[in-house]
């Protein structure tokens, strides 16, 4: 696939590069700088969750078409210890970390398409996508 | 250091100059709890002009830095959250709560300056 941008996820740099990473791949699409933002921070949350939850993963970022309307797709997979309860994580105020527990609900917030899959033992995907409007 | 501190009078002001990782924004943290008490300042001003991604980890550890601060006798402003960044914050769903904020350097110190001439009195 032609413009993917992949990031792994390795310590708490790696953070920093996938956010600016996608936020450069987004305005090359001609997102609104608030729109940049809103997808920079979204990385940067789940980024975080690989680092402090599974240490190691990778986030993969691309354009996608679909019809006439074009977006962005980010990927960020990790063979961590997996979520029990998916429903639960997603809960504003729930954290197994000493967090906020705002980084899974408040990235669904933030993009149009959010989801998550997990299996305990061996790891989490979560795939979030927004529409160029 | 990513975050130069400069010393104004009384007051401390941390300008952060580009994207800080999780342990710039803990070493600014445990730098500025140190100055605080070593140069006795009343009012600690953090400028994020140039941070462009306030995410839970970033705004959990400013409003640590803030309470921290405050047990150490001093007061915290936050100043220069872009617009973006609080359209971002608010539907992340974050909140600076109990956090002093002003629009830019200029408004952060002369708020600071109020609160010193008010307790005075
Ligand atoms: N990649 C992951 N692997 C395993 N568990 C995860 C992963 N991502 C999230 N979780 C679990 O889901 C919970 C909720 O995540 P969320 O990002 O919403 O909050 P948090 O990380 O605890 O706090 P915050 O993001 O606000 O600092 C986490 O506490 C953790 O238990
Ligand atoms: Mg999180």
């Amino acid at each position: 696939m032609a413009d993917e941008v992949r990031v792994s996820i390795n310590s708490e740099y790696d953070i920093v590069t996938a956010r600016l990473k996608g936020r450069d791949l987004a305005a090359k699409l001609g997102f609104s700088s608030t729109e940049l933002v809103v997808i920079a921070t979204a990385i940067s949350e789940i980024a975080r969750n690989i680092v402090q939850y599974a240490k190691h993963g990778e986030i993969s970022m691309s354009i996608i078409q679909q019809g006439s309307r074009s977006g962005i797709i980010i990927t960020a997979r990790d063979k961590g210890p997996g979520i029990p309860n998916i429903n639960l994580a997603m809960q504003d105020g729930y954290s197994t970390g000493g967090g906020l527990g705002l980084g899974l609900p408040g990235a669904k917030r933030l993009m149009d398409e959010f989801e998550v899959t997990s299996k305990v033992g061996s790891g989490t995907t979560v795939t979030m996508k927004k529409w160029l409007r | 250091m990513l975050v130069p501190i400069l010393k104004q009078g009384d007051y401390l002001i941390a300008s952060v100059q580009s994207e800080l990782s999780d342990e710039d924004l803990l070493k600014l943290r445990d730098e500025l709890v140190k100055r605080v008490g070593e140069l006795r300042s009343r009012g600690v001003i953090i400028d994020v002009t140039a941070l462009y991604v306030m995410d839970s980890f970033a705004t959990r550890t400013l409003r640590a830095i803030a309470h921290m601060i405050r047990l150490r006798g001093a007061e915290t402003i936050i100043v220069g959250i872009q617009p973006e960044v609080a359209f971002t914050m608010v539907q992340l769903g974050l909140k600076l709560e109990g956090v002093m904020t002003a629009l830019d350097l200029e408004e952060g110190l002369a708020y600071l300056q109020t609160l010193h001439t008010s307790k005075r009195r």
